[in-house]
């Protein structure tokens, strides 16, 4: 991967996408090889929106490089609550750290910030935009489970914000994969997503009912259907009670089918699902320490290439 | 146009946006930057008669020859205007617009929650798509409704 930044997942080529899923298998099987890669650098983490796994998965997975990392602390008691822009904010922080991770609750911050410094920044999850590393670490499990050719995948829940519904559906038009979106009428896939996957020609189908596919999946990926998404609060239980599995559900579905969710879960997967084969969500979880490892790895190693070309000059 | 017909006068050097969409004329200021505090003469008609378009405006701006460049984004909303530059009385160069790859600071996003509307320091920049056009920034797409979002 030759990229300086993590924004989207529509800049990734497969090529990209499977050399971070190579080096991540790597890191799994011989993590003591990684341990103090890159003692000595620091990796700012820049959550101006409340996250708990997303935030402890890039400080593990940085501490296991060797890498300290930096945070802000709580956003309400921080120079952003003192109205600083998100651009003046990265562009000091880049003097305290050799790269940023960026979560922030507007669309787009990822990229304004990547504008605004010189140093790697990731996409944490920006709005209802995007969240690439998610995707990564989704991949990575995929292909381990399954592979990543020739797979048919069911995405459901809440399509229209769900940032690791938009990141995943864009990577997975680099491979050979059937995708099957699940999803009530109000909750779609947006406009500029979709625009997206008819660009490159990928197979898709919209759906409001999981029964009529189920059985064709190999993978079946389940996302949060939030409250304050419906005006109403019995809309809400109406719905979101549609997009609620549990094991007898899976029953007429493949042995063979993957269950995925980036987590946290509220009660769209029933816990005697957690029983079954085919929960894989735990273990996706887990995956993101390898997975952002490999990423990080990879963003400091280019930035470094980058910087020594300079020198060189 | 017959004279008797001629609700705007001609004027001597300058240029003269012709064939724009009825009721688009204050949106093509508007993309231009031009408020009338330049000091030069601008001349307006409104939905006058056209045999290619029904109903036309017309926007003539004196004494400033408009660039290419300048003039291409307003193809977003008037894709059949003609760009005459005028000296001494004569067309010397009558161009069509044509569609730009990307457009800078003229719309903003219709897109609440996207960061160019949270106050940073920051010009919109949209690519020019099939049939709209993207924000470079949350990847929103504007198709018909462009002109609501004229930003200047």
């Amino acid at each position: 991967m030759r990229q300086d930044h993590l924004i989207t997942a529509t800049q990734l080529s497969r090529d990209d996408i499977e050399a971070v899923l190579d080096r991540a298998r790597e890191v799994d099987d011989d993590p003591a090889a990684y341990a103090d890669r890159h003692a000595g650098r620091v990796l700012a983490l820049c959550f101006f929106e409340p996250s708990t796994r997303t935030r402890m998965s890039f400080d593990s997975a940085a501490k296991r490089l060797g890498i300290d990392t930096i945070g802000m602390g709580d956003v309400d008691s921080s120079s952003v609550s003192k109205g600083e822009s998100l651009s003046d904010t990265v562009r000091v922080i880049e003097g305290y750290a050799d790269a940023l991770v960026l979560r922030h609750p507007s669309e787009g911050a990822a990229t304004l910030a990547a504008e605004n410094v010189s140093v790697p920044v990731v996409n944490a999850g920006d709005g209802a935009g995007q969240h690439p590393s998610q995707t990564l670490l989704d991949l990575h499990t995929i292909r381990e489970n399954h592979g990543l050719d020739d797979l048919t995948i069911g995405i459901m829940g809440d399509l229209k914000y769900g940032r690791t519904v938009h990141s995943l559906a864009a990577a997975l038009t680099e491979f050979d994969a059937n995708q099957h979106f699940i999803s009530p009428e109000s909750l779609r896939l947006p406009r500029s997503v979709r625009f997206d996957l008819h660009e490159t020609g990928a197979q898709i189908r919209e759906h409001e009912e999981l029964d009529p596919v189920l059985n064709e999946l190999d993978v079946l990926y389940v996302t949060r259907i939030q409250k304050e998404r419906f005006p109403d609060e019995n809309e809400y239980h109406r719905v979101a009670g549609e997009y609620q599995i549990d094991a007898e559900t899976l029953e007429v579905a493949s042995d063979d089918l993957t269950v995925m969710h980036p987590l946290p879960r509220v009660d769209e997967i029933a816990p005697d699902v957690d029983e079954t084969d085919h929960a894989t969500y735990f273990e996706q979880a887990h995956n993101g320490i390898p997975v952002r490892m490999a990423l990080l790895d990879t963003l400091l190693e280019n930035a470094e290439a980058a910087e020594g070309a300079e020198v060189g000059r | 146009m017959s004279d008797h017909e001629l609700r705007v006068s001609k004027i001597r050097d300058g240029t003269v946006i012709d064939h724009v969409e009825g009721g688009q004329a204050l949106n093509v200021l508007a993309i231009l930057g031009i408020d009338g505090s330049e000091g030069f003469g601008v001349s307006v008609g409104m939905n006058v008669p056209s045999d290619r378009l029904g109903r036309k405006d017309i926007v003539k701006v004196e004494e400033r020859e408009l660039s290419q460049s300048e003039v291409d984004v307003l193809s977003l909303i008037a894709p059949e205007a003609t760009i005459n530059i005028v000296r001494d009385f004569e067309v010397v160069e009558k161009n069509r617009v044509t569609r730009p790859d990307s457009v800078t600071g003229v719309l903003s996003c219709p897109n609440r929650n996207c960061i160019t509307n949270a106050g940073e320091p920051v010009e919109t920049r949209f690519d020019v798509v099939a049939d709209g056009v993207r924000c470079d920034y949350c990847s929103t797409i504007l198709r018909a409704d462009i002109a609501d979002h004229i930003d200047v």
